[in-house]
């Protein structure tokens, strides 16, 4: 079937199986590499993607839903020449090991963000409590999303 | 396998017409047991439900509150009037799963997978709700402890869905409570949960009990012993102790990956006690 989608900020048209999972799509047919398949069953959160603004599980997702939707990874937020405050306070407070929940942690923080721009310490722990990171025991993550909510308050 | 995604009941019913037809909701729970059975569906068609409007929407009337079977946990968790008229359905559906979990999976998903842990069960089965069911001959409804039947198990017929919860807001009960004992937090099945609505009088003594246990036999379980137990007694721990002790004696647990039936049946008698100190 032909779908068509905003990805990150650029129309897209592609011909594809309907019941190609959106994480695979994502990754090997548009070669946008942020959402990693971890679990492929919706344990994990390494595969997170916002949809029309909100969290959503890429390996849970059909190509067919897609369709007239707007999608956002991580690459839409920032690239490495212009980074999003979430991406530098990341590096900034070493919330970022082997990096394999990183893309998944950005989005689903920016989702939050996108919708509360003073979030406390505790919602910000429950909103990534469906992302799993193997290394940096979720402290820097956290404090990260903090210091990115402030950043990003100072903006005009 | 072929996607569907009707924007009408009436393009849907057709579209569950045709051969190896199957509703696709949410997809937290479809989508993960079609992965691990993966290759053997080639001509099955998945018939979406999120574009249909007449499935979402939130409404009361008399008392009784209708939510579309569409409506995602997080969709619900925002409404202003199931917060505020269902404090227990919204107490569980906080702690169904995770954020994006919450976003993607609904209600009616979470019934028609008809799992014993399902967190929306327990509350429902205590709120005597009801569910609306839909097809091309129009509308039926029932008792959700009758629509399910056993583990996996509903009573839809091919070419009919799950339309609508009609849930009753618990008016007069002054206690609304819910507590789900997983393994972690976050993301966690049930291990034993309880959902309990009581209305006392302005003694304190109890006038009526409702006691809906999940994850301790094939569906969610109603306890009338233990209810009848407590009422005309004030919640304390002297009366909440045998209503307990008839809570361990009706459960049916199963050992599993997750916990053993013994420790299933001790918690479920356990999670009664704590009204002694909400009370
Ligand atoms: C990581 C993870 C964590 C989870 N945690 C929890 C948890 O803590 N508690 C819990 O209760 N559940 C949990 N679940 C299970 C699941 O998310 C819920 O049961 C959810 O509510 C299912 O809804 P859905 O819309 O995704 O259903 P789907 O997967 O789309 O559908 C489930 C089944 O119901 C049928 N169906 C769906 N809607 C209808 C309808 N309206 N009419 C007829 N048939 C229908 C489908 O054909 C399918 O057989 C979890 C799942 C995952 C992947
Ligand atoms: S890969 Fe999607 S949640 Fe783990
Ligand atoms: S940085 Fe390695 S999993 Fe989170």
């Amino acid at each position: 079937m032909t779908i068509r989608f905003v990805l990150n900020g650029r129309e897209m048209c592609l011909d594809v199986a309907p019941d190609r999972r959106a994480v695979v799509l994502l990754r090997e047919d548009l070669a946008v590499l942020g959402p990693k398949e971890g679990c492929g069953s919706g344990e994990c959160g390494a595969c997170s993607v916002l949809v029309d603004g909100e969290h959503r599980l890429s390996c849970l997702m059909l190509a067919a839903q897609l369709d007239g939707r707007e999608v956002l990874t991580s690459e839409g937020l920032g690239d490495t020449e212009t980074p999003h405050p979430l991406h530098q306070a990341f590096a900034a407070h070493g919330a970022v090991q082997c990096g394999f929940c990183s893309p998944g942690m950005v989005v689903a923080a920016a989702g939050l963000l996108g919708k509360k721009a003073r979030p406390s310490r505790e919602e910000v722990r429950r909103v990534l409590s469906g992302n799993l990171c193997r290394c940096t025991g979720y402290v820097k993550i956290v404090d990260a999303v903090l210091a990115a909510a402030r950043v990003l308050r100072g903006r005009p | 396998m072929n996607v569907r995604l009707p924007v009408t009941l009436a393009e849907l019913f057709a579209a569950l017409e045709e051969p190896g037809a199957r509703v696709l909701a949410g997809g937290t729970d479809l989508l993960v047991q079609l992965r691990s059975r993966a290759g053997a569906h080639g001509s099955q068609t998945l018939v979406g439900l999120e574009r249909i409007r007449e499935l979402q929407g939130i409404t009361a009337t008399d008392g009784v509150i209708r939510i579309g079977a569409a409506e995602t946990h997080a969709s619900i968790l925002e409404n202003r009037l199931a917060r505020s008229r269902l404090p227990l359905l919204t107490a569980a559906l906080a702690e169904l799963g995770g954020p994006a979990i919450r976003n993607m999976g609904t209600i009616g998903g979470n019934a028609c997978t008809a799992s014993p842990a399902g967190d929306s069960l327990p509350p429902l089965y205590a709120l005597e709700a009801e569910v609306e069911l839909a097809s091309r001959q129009g509308l039926r409804r029932m008792a959700i402890s009758g629509f399910i039947q056993g583990p996996g198990r509903t009573s839809l017929e091919r070419g009919e869905i799950l339309s609508a919860l009609l849930v009753p807001q618990a008016k007069g009960f002054d206690l609304h409570h819910f507590e789900k004992v997983g393994r972690r937090s976050a993301l966690a099945i049930a291990v034993v949960s309880l959902a309990a609505l009581i209305r006392r009088d302005p003694s304190g003594r109890v006038l009526e009990a409702r006691l809906a246990l999940g994850s301790v036999g094939p569906t969610v379980l109603r306890c009338p012993e233990a209810e009848n137990l407590l009422t005309g007694r004030r919640l304390t721990l002297a009366s909440l102790k045998p209503a307990a002790a008839a809570l361990r004696r009706a459960v049916t647990p199963i050992d599993d990956v997750r916990a053993t039936a013994a420790y299933r049946r001790q918690v479920a008698g356990n999670l009664l006690l704590r009204l002694a100190v909400l009370a």
